[in-house]
């Protein structure tokens, strides 16, 4: 027997149909139930403009913010496994990834870089979406939430870079915060809720544990779901052409 | 010479209008429809494979990266140890570069509360929607519009020595006034700049301004936020 028709055979088969229920087939019927009957998929659209596709329009800078995203939920996870936010483990916990863990170091450099790159990427797609008037209406109100995730993606890398505990961290946070404090009548408050206490310590380092590792996460898979979804209401990415809005 | 017809021959392939498509091939019309390519594609697969190999290849470059570059670590946090200059993460070292002239409330809290509210209501101002070029109304009111701005701009730079902003600021408002002059024989480059609205001007001055500090602040900031030479030795 071939493998394609194994293939065929496995997706065919009732278990299989009873997971994806698109069922085999090259039609475009398929291929739309494929993303129309998937939890994850219908946020896309069953069809996109050609021209969606062309580098240019693009430059596929949301989709690399998303895959950047996706690298860093994995490599973050697999960090979380060596990782105690406490003071000195955490700095420790470092030594460790570099000196023990089996491809520690490559675990922890993939982490660092995808995350500037998210940043830069993000910062990216946003100027190409506002230089091609992907803002205008009727999509307004994702660019709203793509503004909210860019604040999410650097606060997310803000907390991220505290946790190695050295000095490079320790005093970027520090600079950081220092500047909250100047917020009028509230800001030395907001500073004392972040930090947990009056400077940078034990508490700061597990409070920004906690939002790099679960809050601020959760809060951006909700508005990254949302972003995407209206993409689809929207009308598709825009494209420049004109279309019947 | 004129035969009776129980049918008409017409052409179409617009999938919309005539889902069934029957050509009646005569003498007289050619069996060639003239076929308008498809303008959609199917996101399973076309658009999974693409995005697929857009994050493979960028998975690619920052693992290539990874091997070859470690993350920078160093020693054990020390309160009682303050590095000299102490830095922010690079996407805020445009903002620690803006602390340096002004102070903490005008650097550090409204400039980037005036940015953020900026960015949000982009799409909500009538004139970033219709985005037409700048001076092809009220030319006389806008220039006078535009120098009193760039002249309290420039001014506002110039007090807190925040040359760093004031540089594209010029240039920014030079390249904007080129335009209210009509050139005779306008070339690409200048017609496309005529086309330009005043969302786009404001959004590339910021773009400028925002590199620039950034770069000044990752680069030349030595030692009590001294200026220095990326090259030069500690």
């Amino acid at each position: 027997m071939k493998l394609s028709e194994a293939v065929v055979g496995v997706r065919n088969s009732r278990v299989w149909r009873s997971v994806f229920r698109a069922g085999t087939g090259d039609t475009n019927l398929h291929r739309s139930l494929a993303v129309q009957q998937n939890v994850f998929m219908h946020l896309a659209s069953v069809k996109v403009r050609r021209r969606a596709l062309d580098f240019g329009v693009t430059w596929y800078l949301g989709t690399l913010s998303l895959g950047c995203f996706l690298i860093l939920v994995v490599t973050g996870i697999l960090l979380m496994l060596y990782y105690h936010p406490s003071v000195p483990q955490g700095y420790a916990d470092m030594k460790d990834l570099q000196f023990v863990v089996s491809a520690g170091v490559f675990l922890r450099n993939l982490h660092r870089w995808s995350a500037h790159a998210m940043v830069l990427l993000v910062f990216a797609h946003m100027f190409k979406v506002f230089y091609r008037g992907a803002y205008r209406p009727p999509r307004e109100f994702n660019w709203v939430v793509g503004v909210v995730l860019l604040m999410l993606t650097l606060f997310l890398s803000y907390t991220g870079y505290l946790l190695p505990w050295d000095q490079l961290a320790f005093w970027a946070i520090t600079v950081g915060s220092n500047i909250m404090s100047a917020v009028p009548l509230m800001g030395a408050k907001t500073r004392f809720l972040i930090l947990g206490g009056n400077t940078v310590n034990a508490n700061a380092l597990l409070r920004f544990y906690v939002l790099h590792c679960v809050i601020l996460p959760l809060i951006a898979v909700v508005f990254l779901a949302v972003h995407f979804w209206r993409i689809r209401k929207d009308g598709g990415l825009h494209t420049g052409e004109k279309t019947h809005e | 010479m004129s035969e009776p017809k129980d049918f008409t021959a017409s052409m179409d392939s617009d999938s919309h209008r005539t889902p069934v498509r029957v050509a009646f091939v005569t003498r007289r019309t050619s069996p060639h429809v003239e076929a308008r390519d498809d303008k959609n594609v199917m996101t399973y697969p076309e658009v999974l494979l693409r995005a697929a190999v857009a994050v493979e290849v960028l998975l690619l470059g920052l693992v290539v990266w990874s091997l070859f570059w470690d993350a920078p670590l160093e020693g054990l946090a020390d309160p009682m140890l303050t590095p000299n200059p102490a830095k922010a993460p690079w996407y805020f070292l445009g903002l620690q570069e803006l602390l340096h002239y002004f102070p903490p409330v005008v650097g550090g809290v409204i400039i980037p509360t005036l940015v953020v509210m900026a960015l949000i209501v982009i799409p909500y101002f009538g004139i970033n929607i219709e985005a037409e070029g700048f001076w092809i109304k009220d030319r006389e009111k806008k220039m006078r519009v535009l120098g009193s701005v760039a002249v309290a701009l420039v001014a506002f730079l110039a007090w807190f020595n925040v040359y760093a902003v004031l540089i594209p600021t010029v240039l920014i408002a030079g390249i904007m006034f080129l335009g209210a002059f009509a050139s005779p024989k306008p070339g690409r480059l200048r017609r496309w700049l005529d086309s330009k609205p005043l969302s786009f001007w404001i959004m590339s001055w910021f773009l400028t301004a925002a590199i620039i500090l950034t770069a000044i602040g990752t680069f030349f900031r030595g030692a009590g936020w001294a200026w220095v030479m990326p090259w030069s030795a500690e």
